[in-house]
């Protein structure tokens, strides 16, 4: 093969040339992305004025028990003595056993403040994200109870589990910074 | 439903606050203080620059112990590192395979700002991929390092199962970036075989799919690598352009076969016979034809792609709502699902909804014609380059393939030749 030897240098030209051009082109893609230093790390975040309460937050994370848990927002909490939250919507004589809670894991701790309202409190290592006391909130109470992604427990994975699931595309990426969606009073008094 | 008379009180009478406060605060007289709200924060910012040292300094490591060294017993122990710190301490994200769908979403999408650690993570790999071929492979990548320790006793994929199985990655590639640049789904992530691994968790199907990855990879090499990974098609692209590569026998090839015997991944090329005169004729005149072809098989990829955009629109969350919604309204479907239930709850028109699925099924026409010519470009190139031998006189390594394991540097026998002859010197010198 006579022509092989220029042809060798020939391909070897070929390689370095585009090799270059990548790390060119790489490198500069990089240098972007870290000039832009302000572009953080976004985590995922439930918008509370999308939930639906359906309850797949409780199933769909990769963790046992769920990363999202029920916060409540306390200025917007009405301190109902026979909270919506708190206990179910159907009970015969109005009952404030256990049997008539809603949650199925007991995670709310009611305390008495002062005539006639009493503090709801969730207790979140309990909790299980389970919505069925934001939706009982939701329906007849204040809004004061939603639901949120915990980032002490969330993993923050790449694509979150539960965003696939959610039929009301609540989930959204917010910077890390701004972890959380909080809720506001919409009442003007 | 329930919620549903608020919503329209709100609606209508936009003035009328209060809508959704029932009860008026109280105003305690107690003396009460509102508990604090806990937020915990997600871990500092400090730990992701850390992710990234790590990152480049395992990166180096394993080029250096893979090319330099030369030595498999520290790559080894260099993948149980990354197993452990990338994989089961990290949980796997962020991870460069997943991260390539962030940036497809950031190219697409301007209300998504890449993250710098997503960037530099899906780029540091490519980088040194140019220069020292796929060392992100050899055991950086937890993904990979899983499928490593658990081979036991490769068998030999044949040539004709490994050719075409070997551009699944090209079109899984191709399929993700499509839905990540439709904001429709992140598709690596969610079949990501070994995330339930790491997180000792997960769904059901996701347990089935890894532990069948898992046993599958005790006898072939890799599985997951090989055959569907789409980062390690961005890898095998540019990995031939690489300066420095496996380089098997340290003297001259023998031609004894023990290291092609020895690589699981079939990345080991063996010598080629000179091309006669009448076979390179041949040949070239079959490149042409194929180069010729070429054009008919990227328009015709795209003219299908771009038929079959209705099927993959669906797989935005958007569109299969609008249908749904549809559906039910023209009373086609009984009930209704919990996508649907949550549309009716947010009380928005139908007309919005069907909008919304419209523009997505426009942006998803161009890109699945792009993807149909993308699968085409892939075949193409394929049969081009089976046509277009190039000659080898030894046993060499794929730098496409190779997942710089250094399996066939212990192998091969020159090299062992070449260890004793190197203690015969030390022994000798330490005698005189
Ligand atoms: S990101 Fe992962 S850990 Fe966090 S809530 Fe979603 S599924 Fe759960
Ligand atoms: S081919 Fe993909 S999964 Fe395998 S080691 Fe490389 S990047 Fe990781
Ligand atoms: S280092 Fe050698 S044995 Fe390992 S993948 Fe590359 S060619 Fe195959």
């Amino acid at each position: 093969m006579p022509d092989s030897p220029p042809k060798r240098t020939r391909r070897e030209f070929l390689r370095e040339a585009l090799r270059a051009a990548g790390l060119l082109l790489f490198s500069g893609g990089l240098g972007a992305v870290l000039s832009r230093g302000e572009a953080e790390e976004m985590v995922w975040q439930i918008d509370p004025e999308k939930c639906t309460q359906c309850g797949q937050c409780a199933t769909e994370c990769v963790l046992t028990p769920s990363a999202v848990k029920c916060v409540h927002q306390y200025a917007m909490c009405g301190y109902c003595k026979l909270c919506f939250g708190f206990f179910r919507d159907q009970r015969p004589d109005d009952g404030t056993g256990a049997e008539n809670v809603r949650c199925p894991t007991d995670a709310i701790r009611r305390r008495f403040v002062e005539e006639p309202y009493y503090q709801y409190m969730i207790d979140e290592p309990r909790c299980i994200g389970c919505a069925k006391c934001v939706k009982g909130c939701e329906a007849y109470g204040n809004g004061a109870l939603y639901l949120q992604v915990r980032h002490d427990r969330c993993l923050n994975c790449n694509q979150c589990a539960i965003a696939t699931a959610c039929p009301a595309q609540a989930f959204v990426r917010v910077p890390r910074s701004k972890p959380y969606i909080l809720k506001t009073r919409k009442a003007s008094g | 439903m329930k919620r549903l008379p608020f919503y329209i009180l709100a609606l209508v009478l936009p003035a009328a606050a209060g809508a959704e406060e029932n009860f008026p605060p109280p105003q305690f007289t107690s003396g009460y203080q509102f508990p604090p709200m806990q937020m915990p924060y997600p871990r500092a910012a400090i730990f992701g620059w850390i992710d990234l040292a790590v990152l480049v300094v395992t990166l180096v490591a394993a080029a250096y112990l893979a090319l330099r060294l030369r030595s498999r017993r520290h790559l080894w122990l260099l993948a149980l590192f990354s197993l452990g710190y990338f994989g089961f301490y990290r949980h796997g994200c962020i991870c460069p395979v997943g991260a390539t769908q962030n940036v497809a979403l950031a190219l697409a999408d301007s209300g998504y700002q890449l993250p710098v650690l997503v960037g530099a993570f899906f780029l540091l790999p490519l980088m040194v991929a140019l220069v020292a071929g796929r060392a992100f492979c050899a055991a950086v990548c937890p993904l990979g390092a899983v499928q490593e320790v658990v081979l036991l006793r490769p068998l030999r994929v044949p040539a004709w199962l490994e050719q075409p199985l070997g551009l699944i990655p090209f079109f899984y590639l191709g399929i993700a970036v499509l839905l990540a640049w439709t904001g429709s789904t992140f598709l690596i992530c969610r079949y990501d075989p070994f995330i339930a691994l790491f997180r000792l968790g997960g769904s059901g199907g996701m347990i089935a799919f890894g532990v069948g990855m898992l046993a599958l990879a005790t006898v072939v090499g890799r599985p997951y690598c090989r055959f569907l990974c789409p980062y390690g098609a961005l890898l095998r692209l540019v990995s031939p352009l690489s300066k420095w590569r496996v380089k098997i026998t340290p003297t001259d090839c023998v031609k004894c076969h023990l290291c092609a015997d020895a690589c699981p991944y079939g990345a080991i090329k063996p010598p080629t016979p000179a091309p006669r005169g009448t076979s390179r004729r041949e040949g070239k005149a079959r490149l042409a034809a194929l180069l010729a072809v070429l054009p008919l098989m990227l328009a015709l990829g795209g003219w299908l792609g771009y038929r079959a955009s209705g099927v993959l629109a669906r797989v935005h969350p958007t569109v299969t709502l609008a249908e749904r919604v549809a559906l039910e309204q023209q009373g086609y479907a009984q009930g209704t699902t919990l996508a649907s239930e949550a549309f009716y709850i947010t009380g928005q028109p139908n007309e919005t909804l069907y909008a919304a699925a419209a523009a997505l099924r426009a942006r998803f026409a161009p890109g699945t014609a792009v993807l149909g010519a993308w699968v085409a470009l892939v075949l193409g190139l394929k049969l081009i380059g089976l046509s277009v031998r190039r000659h080898r006189t030894d046993y060499e390594a794929d730098p496409g393939a190779c997942l710089l394991c250094g399996r066939c540097y212990e192998a091969c026998p020159m090299q062992h030749a070449e260890d004793v002859e190197q203690w015969r010197a030390a022994a000798g010198e330490a005698e005189t």
